[in-house]
């Protein structure tokens, strides 16, 4: 297969007047927007997904008006919010507001960076993957803190407090299960993680199976962390309004949603690639591929839409007793388990 | 050059923040003057091939002790009037205290042993080389006691902390989880058939 990057860069040289370092910066730039707009589109679409799925789920036919059967109703939405006034409070702080929403997008793009959409398919091949995609996710809750601080409301202040607390306790058990996605694999790397679920049992292999209160855990974490339903008491309309995001208007709005699908898409992908093999094909016979990536990370979309359609919102004291008293001693003592397989040299999984 | 154009502006914004936290107004910018700080900070480790502690900086303290410290200072409402009282009273103290300050971290940086002679000079590793993996074998085989004493230090700090802190004649009136979901359909509704009236 030709490298659709390799032929860009040489075309660039062979142009003569553009100097190296700058060819360099472009074919990076081309790899990211190949990456960001894609994923900008799912994120539009997604939303759209999500108003289908739920609709069909309460048995309404959801939006069908703009295009034909509704398609054109997130670019609608887009161009709605784009032409709305961003509205500054008085009082607030001008600078934290306006920057506040793309503190809480930034860091959702850039930990695509890692991602690896097939065994060479991926920006930065950095030996620190996971550390790094640790550190980034811990990094969206500052959007949020910001945002509610710098509205000067109480409803936005209330819920990024709670945001702020849900998303720091969750935090810890998702680090605690991709400590034992690591000791699984051996590798700070995610091709490497998704290398090492390879094996002959097809997708019995993969490391759903022996880290299975890890995989149910760090999904359900990630449910916690973007924030979604059952775990959305940041939003809680019923309660406080819409939390964080109550004094948005137009585009600061259309930021945070962004935002929030982004990560959803993020935690998704995250979970197929480190507990169901990423690219890896799940029959035997068929190759592998990048829709295999596709297909996983979708079906996991998927279950954020059906928990939102199925659960009323969890409450405050029982989200942090999740986190806390169940989550937490289930991670340790699994990790424990997971190295003793590991050392003990298991099979299948860890026969190697 | 270019890693020198990379230096000097990791550096100057490192500088700069500092500079701001002991110098802004406001707490809460103050706060995130500080995670500016620590994130130019990351990045000059990344430059010195540190990865693993580069971004363990970010992970541990922008994306942990930070979110809890702007938490506890956005909830403190603190008064700036009442904290800027006294300026002038405690300055000759904080002067001298300072000035200790400079000549105790200046005797020990003049010291030969760390001029930069004496420093090796930087190895430029393959791209291959991977700073987590020698990290973890020196931690865990060379120094393996400092580490797990370490360790132990933090698990009693934990422990005091809670035990500190611990109140058991809490006044909360919320119900308790456990119980809530012990609960069985019988306890709460009882089913009772009534049987259809006869028509006409």
């Amino acid at each position: 297969m030709i490298n659709p990057f390799a032929l860009l860069q040489e075309q660039l040289t062979a142009l003569g007047f553009i100097p190296a370092p700058l060819v360099v910066v472009a074919v990076i730039v081309a790899k990211i927007l190949v990456i960001v707009l894609p994923l900008m589109g799912g994120v539009a679409y997604l939303t759209l997904a999500e108003r289908k799925v739920i609709g069909y789920i309460q048995v309404r036919l959801g939006p069908n008006r703009v295009g034909p059967k509704g398609l054109l109703q997130p670019i609608a939405d887009a161009l709605k919010l784009l032409t709305k006034e961003m509205v500054v409070p008085s009082g607030a702080s001008r600078f934290l507001f306006i920057i506040a929403p793309i503190l809480a997008l930034g860091p959702a793009l850039a930990a695509w960076a890692v991602i690896p959409f097939h065994s060479e398919v991926v920006l930065a091949d950095i030996n620190a993957g996971l550390l790094y995609l640790l550190a980034l996710t811990s990094l969206g809750v500052y959007g949020i803190i910001v945002a509610g601080w710098s509205s000067n409301s109480k409803y936005a202040f209330l819920g990024a407090m709670r945001s702020a607390a849900q998303i720091v306790s969750y935090e810890i058990a998702m680090g605690f299960a991709l400590v034992g996605v690591l000791v699984a694999a051996g590798s700070l790397n995610l091709g490497d993680i998704v290398a090492a679920q390879r094996g002959g049992l097809g997708p019995l292999s993969w490391f759903w199976v022996p880290l299975f209160p890890l995989f149910i855990i760090y999904f359900i974490s990630g449910v916690a962390e973007t924030n979604r339903a059952p775990f959305d008491v940041s939003e809680g309309e019923s309660e406080i309004v819409a939390g964080f995001h109550v004094e948005y208007a137009g585009m600061g709005f259309a930021l945070f949603f962004l935002a929030e699908y982004a990560n959803m898409i993020l935690i998704s992908a995250l979970t197929s690639v480190m507990f169901l093999g990423g690219w890896l094909s799940p029959i035997p016979g068929i190759p592998d591929g990048i829709h295999w990536f596709l297909a996983k990370t979708s079906f996991f979309l998927f279950l954020f839409l059906w928990f939102r359609a199925t659960f009323p919102r969890y409450r405050y004291d029982q989200i942090m007793r999740l986190g806390w008293k169940i989550f937490l001693p289930i991670t340790i003592v699994w990790i424990v388990v997971v190295a003793a397989m590991v050392v003990w040299k298991l099979p299948p999984w860890f026969a190697a | 050059m270019f890693e020198q154009v990379v230096f000097y502006t990791f550096a100057a914004v490192l500088t700069l923040a500092a500079g701001m936290v002991i110098t802004v107004r406001n707490p809460v910018h103050a706060a995130l003057f500080l995670v500016l700080a620590f994130f130019a900070s990351s990045g000059l480790w990344l430059l010195l091939e540190a990865e693993f502690l580069a971004i363990a900086l970010v992970l541990v303290y922008v994306g942990a002790v930070m979110v809890l410290f702007l938490f506890v200072v956005m909830m403190l409402d603190i008064n700036l009037t009442v904290l800027r009282e006294g300026f002038a009273r405690y300055l000759p103290i904080a002067g001298i205290a300072a000035v200790l300050m400079f000549v105790a971290v200046g005797s020990v940086l003049t010291q030969e042993k760390f001029t930069l002679a004496k420093t090796a000079a930087e190895v430029a590793h393959p791209a291959d080389y991977n700073n987590t993996r020698e990290l973890g074998l020196a931690l865990y085989t060379q120094y393996v006691w400092p580490f797990e004493i370490a360790a132990v230090l933090l698990l009693v700090a934990i422990i005091a902390a809670i035990a500190l802190t611990l109140r058991h004649t809490r006044q909360t009136k919320a119900p308790k989880p456990e119980k809530q979901v012990a609960v069985r359909r019988e306890d709460r509704v009882r089913l009772v058939k009534v049987e259809a009236e006869r028509q006409g």
